[in-house]
This record gives C-alpha cells, structure tokens and sequence, in this order.
C-alpha cells in the first residue's frame, strides 16, 4: 500500500454518496437559529477536550441572555453527561423533534449517554452507524434559538470528524478550538489535528493548552508533570502561525468538580486555572464577535 | 475461515495481550511501551502492534521515528528497536509520508489496515505480542479482536485514571471485553497521584480510588496504581528506557506488578 495521508479517492466517493447534498441542506435550514458553531477538536484523547467543552459552556452561560448548546458527538466515550451533572437524563421527542437535557433555561445539552439506559451499556457501533447519530443530533434536535453551539468530539481524526465537518459543510461552522498539553505526544497529534482542519477548510480559532504545570497545594512550588520537551504549545503555534489562546494549569480542583458534575468557575473561581480559562473564553468570543455569520444565514429576530 | 487454517505469521507467537481503555489519554501506549520493556528484561522477546491508526504514539515512545518499513516474503517485517532485536514494531507512523499528515480513514479502510497489521507482518518467534489499541469500543476494536481471535489472545489490559469521567468510559470497554468474549487480566490504574518532588505531598490530582472500585464492580483484578512520575513521561518523550534507568521511580513497582501478573497468566504452550 502506498502513504497513508490524507482523504483517497475511495474516501471522497464513499462519503458523497452518503452525505446527501439534501441532508447537509436540511441541517444548515434546522441550524439557521444557532449564530455561533464552535468545534472543540484534539486529536490525542484524555487532554481535556470535554472539560474544556463543558466549562466554555458554563462560562457562555453565565450570561443568562445568553442561549447555549452544547452537542456531545463522543459516541463510543460520551463524557458530558456526567460532566454537567446530568446523568441518567433521558431524552424526549416532541412534533419538532429531540428536546435537549436543559440544565438551566439557557444551557442545553445533546450526547448519546443520554440515549443509554445503564453506565455500562457499551456504544459498540462501526462508522457508518455512528455516522447516522451524528446526523441525527445535527439535523433531528431543537435546539431553539442559539447564540453558541459547541461541539464536543472525540480523539481523532476519523468517522466523527468527517461527519461533524461534512454534515456542518454548509452551515457555516465559526471554527475550532484545538485542547493539547505540553509534551510532545500530544503535540503530534494536534499537528494532525491541524492539518485535517486545513484539509477540510475549518478555520482554527486556536490552541489551548491544559495540563501546563502543576502547583502543589501544599508548598506552592511548580512542577512540570507532562514536561513540554519541544517547546509545548508555545512552539507549535508560533511554527504553525496559529493563536496560543491561553494555558491552563494542572489543579486538582477541575478533576473534582468534572466528577461531581460541578462547575469549576462556580467552585473554584478565584484559581489561576478557572481565570486562565475565563480569559481564554473572552478570546473566543471575541473571535467569533469579529467573525459574525452573513445575515441570511440568520433569522431575522 | 481464513485464519484458522494456517496460523501464518502469528505462528510463533506465543501469547498475545491487548492494551485497552475506552477512554482517551489514560497511558495505553505508556503502559503497552513499559509492559514490553518490563518483558524484555525478563528476558523475552516482545512484539507490539500499534493500531491506533490516527494517533500512533508508539514509535516515537522507542526512539524508533521515521523508521523504514520493508518487505520480506511473508510480508512486513516489523521494526526492531533494538540492536539486539528483542522488541520490534509495527505502526502505521511507520507508513506516514510525513509525521504531521492526519490518517483521515473512515472505518472500512481502518478495519483493512488491522487485518494487514495483523496478518500480514512477518513477527516471527514472540513470547508476547502486546496490541495497543485508540480510546473507544469502535471499527479499530471490533477489527482487532475479530482478526485475532483465531490465535486465542491471552486477554486484555483495561487502563483507567482514577476519576469518575474516566471510570464512566472504561466500564463500557469492559462490557465490549464481555460482549466479544476477550478475557480481562486485569484492570491498571495510572496517573494515581502525584509525589511533590519539593516537599513530597502526595497531591491526587485526577481524583482516587476509581481504578480499584471499577476492578471490583466488574469483578475483575486490579493489577496496581501507577503514580506520575514525569521522569517516565520524559523518558516516553525521549524514548529511553525507563525500566532500566528508573527502577527507583514510584511508577516501578506497579508497572513490574503488571509485568509479572503477564508473566505468571501466561501458560506455557504445548510444543
């Protein structure tokens, strides 16, 4: 077999005969009341995508004017439920739709955990079926009238991705945000992750990097747990002339509240990881500020 | 079936491990890298097979980046990272143009790729063959373990951290072990704590104890905690070998428990 890169032709014509132009119509018509789209992509698994994704959320939320969504697309590991306090949460249908999980009046939530009657029901799904989730989520769920829809994904650059992207294709997706931590390892990956958003024209809003450096409790001395041996995410943006959106430091604080479903900018709001995420939320609004929708993607209010 | 026949290039192997999670970022590749290189002071010859497909991590945790890859007539033959050819290799990092390039595959072309790795790379005599696997219950899974279980694998690794969101995902993938009828050795818990190298606080920084409750819930063993140690994480960055240049490191005693718990499992095949 020859380089393994990028799509191959097999790749294209599979997916245009399964992403109908229709469909892809459909979800942009069904997605017109949602201003701002944000992916939250990595690439490596386990550096915080879903804790980022919950707590964009919480802290867009903040604002009760503000109307939020946020999609869980992690079919095999859906993470946000039990992130966002609302585990066991079923999900209903109604004449327009699915209903999303409200856990305040203007903060809604999509995932398939909230699809699975048991924790250890396992999503042992192959592509094309989680291909069929993903637009369902996109196309099937009322999510009413939204300032922000954040998309939570998996590790990757596979089936999901694809879907998000080529499903979204014509509904005008703001950008991505990329969550990587400092080594190397991770850093491979989010390269990946780069350039599978170059390849399939998604802007990148820019880096994220959690897991920075760790402040012990007791001494307050730093330590670097995952050591940036080539230079972090610092290095890699300016390599790849993309904007370092904010560091976040390691606290044992975030792990805690992510368990007991809690907000970490509610329970720990004065900590340099809860004002390193709050600046790096600022950024992105303002990101998407500049970079408003053209006005007929938009209902006219 | 095809398989079943001739046992081909997985004839002299003799026990073969899978390295599972569920959920992303836990240390499948750390702990399938240090599993290999605890068997091979034991004096064994070890194989790994990397299918994660869009994160092959385990190329660069063995110094052996950007590696040719070349054929023999049984097929592939796999990388040898070391001289004295004791662990050797198969990724698809190996088969990268260029490192950056993202491997954009939907399932059908991933589950052909872990059906080459498996038959068709020429490991030759193993004591182990470790199979280190991308986060999930998905294509990647399913092609695995379908492709391999003709040869009876040994059974699976399941790594967690020790909070709640990481349980919550590695309770699915031991349903997924039960559903395909992949034996669980044991369950490893890694990033257990945090030893302040100031004032040697120990910090649990990804919360405690979920490792042990999840092996006791599935009623399967929990094969030991495994602390932060950043010298491990360096030495995966660097690939060097942490076995031998940290027996002191608070990461040593659980990843040999987890070695020998392999060592002792493994039965001793009939000749």
């Amino acid at each position: 077999m020859g380089g393994a890169g990028g799509l191959s032709d097999s790749d294209r014509q599979w997916s245009e005969e399964a992403f109908s132009r229709r469909t892809i119509e459909e979800i942009k018509e069904k997605l017109k009341t949602v201003k701002h789209k944000i992916l939250v992509l990595s690439g490596k698994g386990g550096v915080g995508k879903s804790t980022f994704s919950a707590h964009l959320a919480h802290g867009l939320a903040e604002d009760e004017n503000t109307q939020v969504a946020l999609l869980d697309i992690d079919i095999c590991g859906p993470s946000i439920p039990k992130m966002m306090g609302l585990e066991g949460e079923q999900v209903h249908q109604s004449g327009s739709g699915w209903s999303p999980v409200f856990l305040e009046d203007n903060l809604g939530v999509m995932s398939v955990g909230f699809l699975l009657s048991s924790p250890d029901d396992a999503v042992i799904w192959r592509g094309p079926k989680k291909n069929g989730m993903i637009k369902q989520f996109l196309r099937d769920v009322d999510w009413g009238e939204v300032d922000y829809l954040i998309v939570d994904t998996p590790p990757g650059t596979s089936d999901e991705h694809l879907s998000a992207v080529q499903y979204l294709s014509a509904a005008h997706v703001d950008g991505a945000v990329i969550i990587t931590t400092p080594q190397e390892v991770s850093l491979q990956d989010v390269r990946k992750e780069i350039s599978f958003c170059h390849k399939v024209k998604l802007p990148i809003i820019g880096v994220v990097e959690n897991m920075s450096v760790f402040v012990c409790p007791k001494c307050k001395k730093e330590s670097q747990i995952f050591p940036p041996t080539t230079g972090g995410a610092e290095v890699l943006c300016q390599d790849l002339k993309i904007p370092l959106l904010g560091k976040v430091p390691l606290d044992p604080h975030i792990g805690k509240s992510c368990d007991k479903g809690q907000s970490f900018l509610i329970d720990a709001p004065d900590s340099p990881a809860a004002l390193a995420y709050r600046g790096i939320i600022q950024k992105i609004q303002e990101f998407c500020g500049l970079h408003q929708p053209k006005e007929e993607h938009l209902i006219s209010s | 079936m095809e398989a079943a026949a001739e046992a081909g290039n997985l004839a002299g192997v003799q026990h073969i491990i899978l390295v599972l999670s569920g959920k992303g970022g836990v240390g499948k590749s750390t702990i399938s890298t240090e599993l290999a290189l605890a068997l091979r002071h034991a004096g064994k010859k070890v194989g790994i097979l990397d299918v994660d497909l869009c994160g092959p991590s385990i190329p660069r945790m063995l110094r052996a980046q950007g590696r040719a890859v070349h054929q023999c007539d049984g097929g592939w033959v796999p990388v040898y990272v070391d001289q004295e050819q004791s662990i050797c290799l198969m990724s698809v990092g190996f088969l990268l143009e260029n490192p950056d390039e993202a491997v954009v595959w939907r399932g059908p072309k991933k589950n052909a790729l872990i059906k080459q790795f498996v038959s068709d790379v020429a490991w030759g005599q193993l004591d182990y063959l470790v199979v280190d696997t991308p986060p999930g219950t998905s294509d990647e899974h399913m092609a695995t373990v379908d492709a391999l279980r003709p040869y009876g694998p040994l059974g699976a690794l399941v790594v967690t951290t020790p909070q709640a969101v990481s349980v919550g995902d590695v309770r699915r993938e031991l349903t997924f072990c039960r559903k395909t009828g992949l034996r669980v050795l044991g369950v490893v818990e890694n990033m257990s704590g945090f030893v302040c190298p100031h004032c040697a606080e120990c910090t649990s920084i990804f919360s405690r104890g979920g490792g042990e409750e999840l092996a006791s819930h599935a009623g399967v063993p929990f094969l030991g905690s495994v602390p932060l140690d950043p010298e491990l994480t360096k030495s995966l960055e660097e690939g060097r070998d942490f076995i031998r240049e940290f027996p002191e490191s608070p990461a040593f005693p659980a990843l040999l428990s987890i070695a020998q718990k392999v060592l002792i499992e493994a039965p001793a095949r009939v000749p």
